[in-house]
């Protein structure tokens, strides 16, 4: 379980994270979500390390993140941001191969190879291997990259935005391979989302954030009710039963 | 493996740069004219692998590739405090004749220089990379005008002194000097070679590396502090000369397919040599001593950085 215990981050003056607690619980999907701004991106830096806080603090399986050395931590979670810009050409099995840095340091033995084969096939990336990233389209850009966090092989899994600039086809195929890593091999995904639906559709759990507080944190039946929906977006927003999807239709509301 | 074969191919041609630069014309000269060129190679060679190092380590940590070191004012601090020295004390004082006291007076005072640099901007841990590289810029000029500033005051006959001193010249080099390099160069260089793979994780980026587990603010700050040291005993040892790192290590980056530093270093410090020695014989045999290397560094680099420059617009 990660524990986020009364997490605070000032820009100048302005808090754009305040005294946020939350509990994410093992082996599930918890989406972040909520409107520009509210402070989900920040939350998802800070609990990674990839930002330090202001005040608070957050624990991992009951111990505190600042005691963990950067590399043990590296073996516990992994983070994927949205912008991934590098400066050099790296072939798909490459950049894979780095998700086993925290174990081998550069110098891969054959479990790490194993890795890093199995990671590739569980995005079905094995054909194209080899082929150089500056050449993929962007939705097989994001499979490689999240090949790369599978070979981490951490417990957890944080992604920020992993949807953006992706089409719909695009979309459903990551979350499917998110909803199997937690369903087949017992990951913990957080993940920050702007589609309701898709937060809806696939998660578990969902924590809302609103000018940089938690508004609502509960299950995806106790969020996904208009009247939920109108504190975090201030938006009147049906909710249709399809299947068994409950799907937001907000677009002319 | 066509890397490899790349590498050898480079490192067949730096042998035999120095091989021509060292046996040509030597007609049996072995006692005075062989030592005397050996020093030359040997100090071109450790420069070489000064600045290729350096340049490339920096442009890793700012991920920035048409950067080079020079952009923290090192150049200009070390032209300031020999213009300073002329000015204040006059070319005849034990600090410019005595060429040993000149050379670890220099890199004391740039490394000191950039030492407290560091201290004073890496004080608050927010602070970006690029607002360090500004301050530096901002630095660099500061020094540059002073100089001029002086330069402009000075006596003709010491002017030409430091005119001397502008130049990065490989013709009067001191051999006790270069050993003092060789021991800190090496030093610094078997420490910093086990930093490779995690050097090969940052050109990921800032948060892939954290991801991986790098301690990126630590190796950041030990790599800055590392290039200016390097840069420093270059500076000292022959002059300015930094430019030259934005040449070789483009030339490494683009020559190499691999992103590995075992590989791109190694490349880059090979291309120096070859660069360096082959320049040197060029001013030397060609030129016969009408111009000095860094001169031809400067026009050759130059040309390079637009074509570079020109690119980089492109591929946007």
């Amino acid at each position: 379980m990660i524990q986020v215990r009364e997490l605070t981050k000032l820009y100048g003056k302005k808090q754009v994270v305040e005294n946020v607690s939350v509990d994410i619980r093992r082996g599930q999907i918890t989406s972040f979500i909520g409107p520009n701004g509210a402070g989900k991106s920040t939350l998802l830096s800070m609990v990674s390390r990839l930002l330090d806080a202001d005040t608070g603090e957050v624990l991992i399986d009951s111990t505190n993140t600042k005691k963990l050395k950067s590399n043990d931590f590296s073996k516990r979670v992994s983070i994927l941001k949205q912008s991934n810009y590098m400066n050099v050409r790296l072939t798909i099995r490459e950049l894979v191969s780095f998700g086993r840095f925290p174990y081998s340091k550069g110098r891969l033995n054959d479990e790490d190879e194993k890795m890093v084969d199995q990671s590739i096939d569980y995005m079905d990336l094995k054909e194209m291997e080899n082929s150089y990233l500056d050449e993929l389209s962007g939705g097989q850009r994001q499979r490689a990259f999240i090949a790369m966090v599978i070979a981490q092989d951490t417990d957890y899994i944080l992604l920020d935005e992993p949807l953006n600039n992706l089409d719909m086809k695009h979309s459903v195929q990551i979350m499917k391979i998110l909803r199997r890593l937690v369903d087949d091999l017992g990951k913990t995904v957080v993940i920050v989302l702007h589609d309701i639906n898709f937060a809806s559709v696939y998660s578990d759990r969902i924590v809302a954030l609103k000018n940089g507080r938690v508004v609502k944190d509960g299950t995806t039946e106790e969020i996904i009710q208009s009247a939920a929906l109108k504190e975090i977006y201030d938006m009147d927003i049906p909710i249709q039963q399809m299947n068994d999807c409950r799907i937001c239709v907000y677009f002319n509301s | 493996m066509r890397d490899l074969h790349k590498m050898l191919i480079l490192v067949g041609l730096a042998l035999a740069a120095c091989g021509v630069y060292l046996f040509q014309d030597l007609n049996g000269s072995f006692d005075y004219a062989l030592p005397r060129r050996g020093i030359k190679v040997f100090a071109m060679v450790l420069t070489g692998v000064a600045i290729a190092y350096a340049t490339v380590v920096f442009q890793t940590i700012t991920h920035n590739r048409i950067l080079t070191p020079s952009i923290m004012g090192l150049d200009s601090l070390y032209m300031l405090l020999q213009t300073l020295l002329i000015f204040f004390l006059g070319s005849d004082h034990i600090t410019i004749v005595n060429k040993q006291v000149n050379f670890m007076l220099s890199i004391a005072v740039m490394v000191i220089f950039a030492l407290l640099f560091y201290r004073l901007l890496f004080k608050k841990n927010d602070r970006p990379i690029y607002f360090l590289l500004l301050v530096g810029i901002i630095c660099g000029t500061f020094f540059g005008s002073i100089t001029t500033f002086l330069q402009v005051l000075i006596d003709p006959n010491e002017f030409s002194i430091i005119q001397d001193r502008m130049f990065a010249s490989f013709n009067n080099v001191n051999s006790d000097l270069v050993w003092t390099s060789l021991v800190i160069i090496t030093l610094l260089i078997a420490f910093a070679w086990k930093q490779n793979s995690s050097l090969d994780v940052l050109t990921l980026g800032r948060d892939t590396a954290i991801n991986l587990g790098v301690n990126y603010d630590a190796i950041v700050k030990q790599m800055l502090v590392l290039s200016a040291v390097l840069i420093a005993i270059a500076t000292a040892l022959v002059g300015p000369i930094t430019f030259f790192g934005l040449i070789v290590a483009n030339l490494s980056y683009q020559f190499f397919t691999s992103y590995k530093h075992s590989v791109l270093l190694t490349g880059s410090i090979v291309i120096s040599v070859v660069a360096l020695v082959g320049g040197q014989w060029v001013v030397e045999r060609i030129f016969t001593f009408n111009t000095t290397l860094s001169v031809i560094i400067n026009f050759i680099g130059g040309i390079y950085f637009i074509y570079l420059l020109l690119k980089e617009s492109r591929s946007k």
